[in-house]
């Protein structure tokens, strides 16, 4: 019999702590799961007495959605604590926030927080494990894996492809996860944005190259994911005007020539239409961004029942 | 009262010799080759080291204001069980020490309940605030034996001239902490490689090189002594290095984490590696090791910074910058630098020492008869675990934290009185 | 791990096998609605046994889909090892079909549990009927097979072990001991 990784109540702060063999069986699990999905009856006995709880300090209803759907999918019981409605902002710490959780007998966290480390702070007080819905700027593990899901399921072989991902390299944390995923699968990345939006020494950390210029970077490109453009970023003196940003870095009709004809379009969400990506092109044959939100729920499936699906 | 530590190497003249030495009361009496045994309390000291009582520039005693982190008794008392017995208070406290008032009240306490001798640096702009200059010669009759906005920078040029050239006017040296504001920005850790990876903003080693370029500049054409704490990057020693050549009264201190650890300590995302200056690359390590070692960089300081559990222990982004270092300060560079060979225990000795007190005009801190009997007794056979309970400074922020380190301190005398004595050392 | 005894061979699990198809084809009167499905792992090539000797017999083939049931187990926090999930691949609607659960060993009656819940989820069958090799008792539910390819009583203790030529190279049944 074929050893099978093991996934028995370990933590997904991020990609680097798994490896190749590992990150394929997840996308193995998730294609079951995303079977589930497509049936009239959504729903599984799975984790019949599980406890997820989502804890979302930093606001995004879709990932939590999206976490929330796939625990209820697998019949698990679900607690979702938002700071905005929480006493985090009566000044309560997540340490005692996750002590009054662990009360109630969570058995997995899901957790979003503006602070890169956090995930790992929430095991360390509640010992139980947890999965990373992103971490302030550091990680976004989910969405890497719903990313290569999606491309998996289209391409097949993911040795060599080409993938460019444009954008605000320096703010996203959906980048770092996907640079240490695709290169652990062996994927040729490279990513681009305008100087200031792109943080030092990128290629030697993540063995991806680097590019400027748009034009340069789609070469050739079979995947070209388009990232959030934060208006935020402006008043930080990062870049003049979203106009200037668009002329220069905007997937559009004339830029996106440069990549292969068949190349496929992905955006983590949510788009910024006429900004970074044009209607045209997120709408177009090409683009697989609807599904990449479904996705999303079988590769969060597949993990909370990999993680819990077993001896603790 | 007479002591008699038998049998010690002693760092005398730069060099470990040993020899006996006769305390009487709060001096040195004598120091020689053989002692008569007649004294009220004998200690033997063979194969132990001892070494004047260290020296400290650089200490946030958090007294007053912010006692719940750290006080004047916790304070010094957690120097004497890292073997120093001087320590400067960096005046960025709750009122700021910018008055005499303060002054006075933290040295008035530190007599009386001190296990240390505590010199005050006053504020060198009003709060520390950064925006008019403090009544500096009134806090210098009052003792203050330097002036710095310690945790903050003054950003504005033309008020850092009038700082440097009002100082130097009372005689008082200036401390600065180099940091340009807008480099910094939100910055956690070093602006390099492991914030790139972890997505944290970056500090970058620029924030620190603008402004000790511009003071050094500044206090260059004006004669002044300058001393730059804390300095962590080899861009900024380089300038240094070159003011100095040129004959100008430029003194630095380095911390024990910035030539023992670097930047990649923080992809553990344990806020005790979050300090300002950040842990920055093996290369800045390596370069404050050097200028360490050929005298470029004067002496050792600890920038000891206590913060509680409930502000350290939390999200990096949200935990306060520093940790504490007088405990850990001798063992953490004995075991990682002197041991392995890196440096010798004589420049470790000269740097927690003389060379320290040199820089701010402080009473030799050196062993001689006739000085006061500060000096501490450590065996370099023996480990010390810096387990929460033995820490004990108010706070446990340091990266060494249930760790155990070579070296021990076995004894600290100030004024010939013993201020820290090791559970397990022996008084015959 | 030994081996105690071998309980059916090469022919004798062939002749078993044939005289189940033969029961299904009496039982149901013909193969129209019939639809063979092999719970993972062993189930599989038995299920592609019985359709063979149905086409052989009555000369209809007869599809056979594929369940995995390890997302309905309900021992996940018991088991020592990881669980695979391998996904289930019917091809073909179960709404008012006869399914033929088909499964190599029938002992406690957790894992056919498990495969109706499963099958459940899929749609609404006509009818469940249930095929095992061997029947060795010890049943922990209240479930019975209709069709069965030898009654083994045994201890618990003891294990049986089913190979096809498919998966593991020669067709046997084994009783193993500790």
């Amino acid at each position: 019999m074929e050893a099978t990784p093991q996934f028995l109540g370990r933590n997904m702060y991020g990609l680097e702590d798994y490896s190749a063999d590992e990150i394929m069986y997840i996308l193995e699990a998730s294609k079951a799961m995303k079977e589930i999905n497509l049936r009239q009856y959504k729903k599984i006995p799975t984790l019949r007495g599980k406890t997820v709880c989502t804890l979302f300090i930093e606001d995004s209803t879709r990932t939590r959605m999206s976490f929330e759907l796939a625990a209820k999918r697998l019949s698990a019981d679900v607690v979702s604590f938002a700071a905005s409605i929480s006493s985090l902002q009566k000044g309560e710490s997540l340490q005692d926030t996750i002590y009054t959780l662990g009360a109630m007998g969570i058995d997995l966290y899901c957790i979003r927080h503006s602070s890169p480390g956090s995930p790992q702070l929430v095991h360390k007080y509640s010992q139980k494990p947890v999965i990373n819905g992103g971490d302030g700027r550091h990680a976004h593990p989910t969405q890497a894996l719903l990313d290569i899901f999606s491309i998996w399921e289209h391409v097949g072989n993911l040795k060599g492809l080409k993938v460019t991902i444009v954008g605000d390299i320096l703010n996203s944390r959906v980048v770092r996860s996907n640079l240490i995923g695709m290169k652990k699968l062996g994927m040729d990345v490279t990513i681009c944005g305008p100087r200031t939006l792109m943080p030092p020494n990128m290629d030697k950390l993540f063995g991806c190259r680097v590019q400027y210029e748009l034009r340069e970077a789609l070469r050739d490109a079979d995947i070209v994911m388009g990232l959030r453009m934060q208006f935020e970023r402006m008043t930080e003196g990062l870049f003049p005007s979203l106009e200037e940003y668009s002329k220069h870095y905007a997937l559009t009709q004339e830029t996106i020539k440069f990549a292969k004809s068949d190349a496929l379009i992905m955006h983590p969400g949510p788009m910024n239409r006429g900004i970074e990506i044009l209607p045209e092109i997120a709408d177009s044959k090409q683009s697989i961004i609807v599904e990449q939100v479904a996705n999303g729920v079988a590769v969060r499936m597949a993990l909370m029942f990999l993680i819990l699906g077993g001896k603790l | 009262m007479t002591t008699l530590i038998k049998n010690g190497n002693v760092y005398l003249n730069g060099k470990f010799q040993t020899r006996d030495i006769l305390i009487k009361k709060e001096k040195i009496q004598k120091i020689a080759r053989h002692l008569p045994e007649k004294a009220d309390r004998v200690i033997d000291a063979s194969g132990k080291h001892i070494f004047p009582g260290f020296v400290d520039l650089h200490v946030h005693l958090r007294d007053p204001g912010q006692t719940y982190k750290e006080d004047i008794v916790s304070g010094t008392r957690a120097a004497a069980h890292g073997g120093f017995t001087s320590l400067c208070a960096m005046p960025n406290t709750d009122p700021v020490v910018d008055n005499i008032a303060t002054v006075d009240y933290i040295q008035r306490r530190a007599k009386d309940l001190g296990s240390a001798k505590v010199y005050v640096i006053g504020a060198m702009t009003k709060k520390s605030e950064g925006l008019e200059i403090s009544e500096m010669a009134t806090m210098k009759s009052g003792g203050i034996v330097a002036v710095s906005d310690d945790g903050g920078c003054v950003q504005n040029a033309k008020l850092m001239l009038n700082c440097i050239r009002y100082a130097t006017n009372f005689g008082l040296p200036l401390v600065v902490h180099a940091e340009d504001y807008n480099l910094a920005g939100k910055g956690q850790i070093h602006g390099g490689k492991v914030s790139s990876r972890l997505g944290l903003t970056g500090l970058p080693s620029l924030a620190e090189e603008v402004i000790v370029s511009r003071d050094i500049m500044l206090a260059e054409n004006n004669d002044a002594r300058l001393h730059i704490a804390h300095i962590s990057t080899a861009r900024s020693i380089e300038m240094v290095r070159q003011a100095r050549e040129r004959g100008a009264k430029i003194s630095s201190e380095v911390t024990p984490h910035h030539l023992i650890l670097t930047e990649e300590a923080c992809l553990s995302f344990d806020t005790n590696t979050k300090m300002k200056p950040p842990l920055r690359t093996e290369e800045d390590r390596l370069a404050c090791l050097e200028a360490l070692r050929d005298g470029t960089i004067d002496c050792i300081a600890t920038d000891h910074a206590s913060h509680a559990d409930f502000e350290k222990v939390r999200e990096f982004d949200h935990a306060p910058f520093g940790i504490i270092g007088l405990e850990t300060a001798f063992s953490a560079l004995y075991h990682h630098l002197v041991k392995p060979g890196l440096l010798s225990l004589e420049r470790l000795a000269e740097a927690l020492t003389d060379a320290p007190a040199r820089v701010l005009d402080l009473p030799p801190a050196m062993l001689k008869a006739g000085l006061p009997a500060d000096l501490t007794i450590i065996d370099l056979e023996q480990q010390t675990h810096f387990s929460p309970e033995n820490i004990l400074s108010k706070s446990k922020n340091t990266p060494w934290l249930d760790q155990k380190l070579w070296g021990k301190v076995l004894y600290t005398f100030l004024d010939g009185r013993i201020t820290w004595e090791d559970p397990d050392a022996q008084i015959s | 791990m030994q081996l105690k005894s071998t309980i059916m061979d090469k022919a004798q699990m062939g002749r078993s096998i044939h005289r189940m198809a033969h029961e299904i084809i009496e039982q149901n009167r013909g193969l129209e609605k019939i639809r063979l499905v092999g719970i993972r792992s062993r189930g599989v090539p038995l299920a592609h046994r019985l359709s063979e000797y149905l086409r052989l017999i009555e000369g209809q083939d007869i599809p056979v889909g594929i369940l995995d049931i390890t997302l309905y187990r309900d021992d996940l926090s018991t088991i020592s090892h990881q669980p695979v999930i391998r996904g289930s691949e019917l091809g073909f609607e179960i709404e008012d079909a006869v399914i033929v659960l088909v499964d190599d060993v029938l002992y406690t009656g957790r894992t056919v549990r498990a495969a109706i819940d499963a099958l459940l989820d899929f749609g609404r069958p006509r009818q469940i009927q249930l095929a095992v090799l061997i029947d060795r008792g010890h049943r922990e539910l209240p479930i019975k097979a209709d069709y069965v390819g030898k009654n083994v009583p045994t201890s618990r203790e003891e294990i049986i072990k089913v190979e096809f030529e498919e998966t593991d190279g020669a067709d046997f049944v084994h009783i193993l001991v500790q």
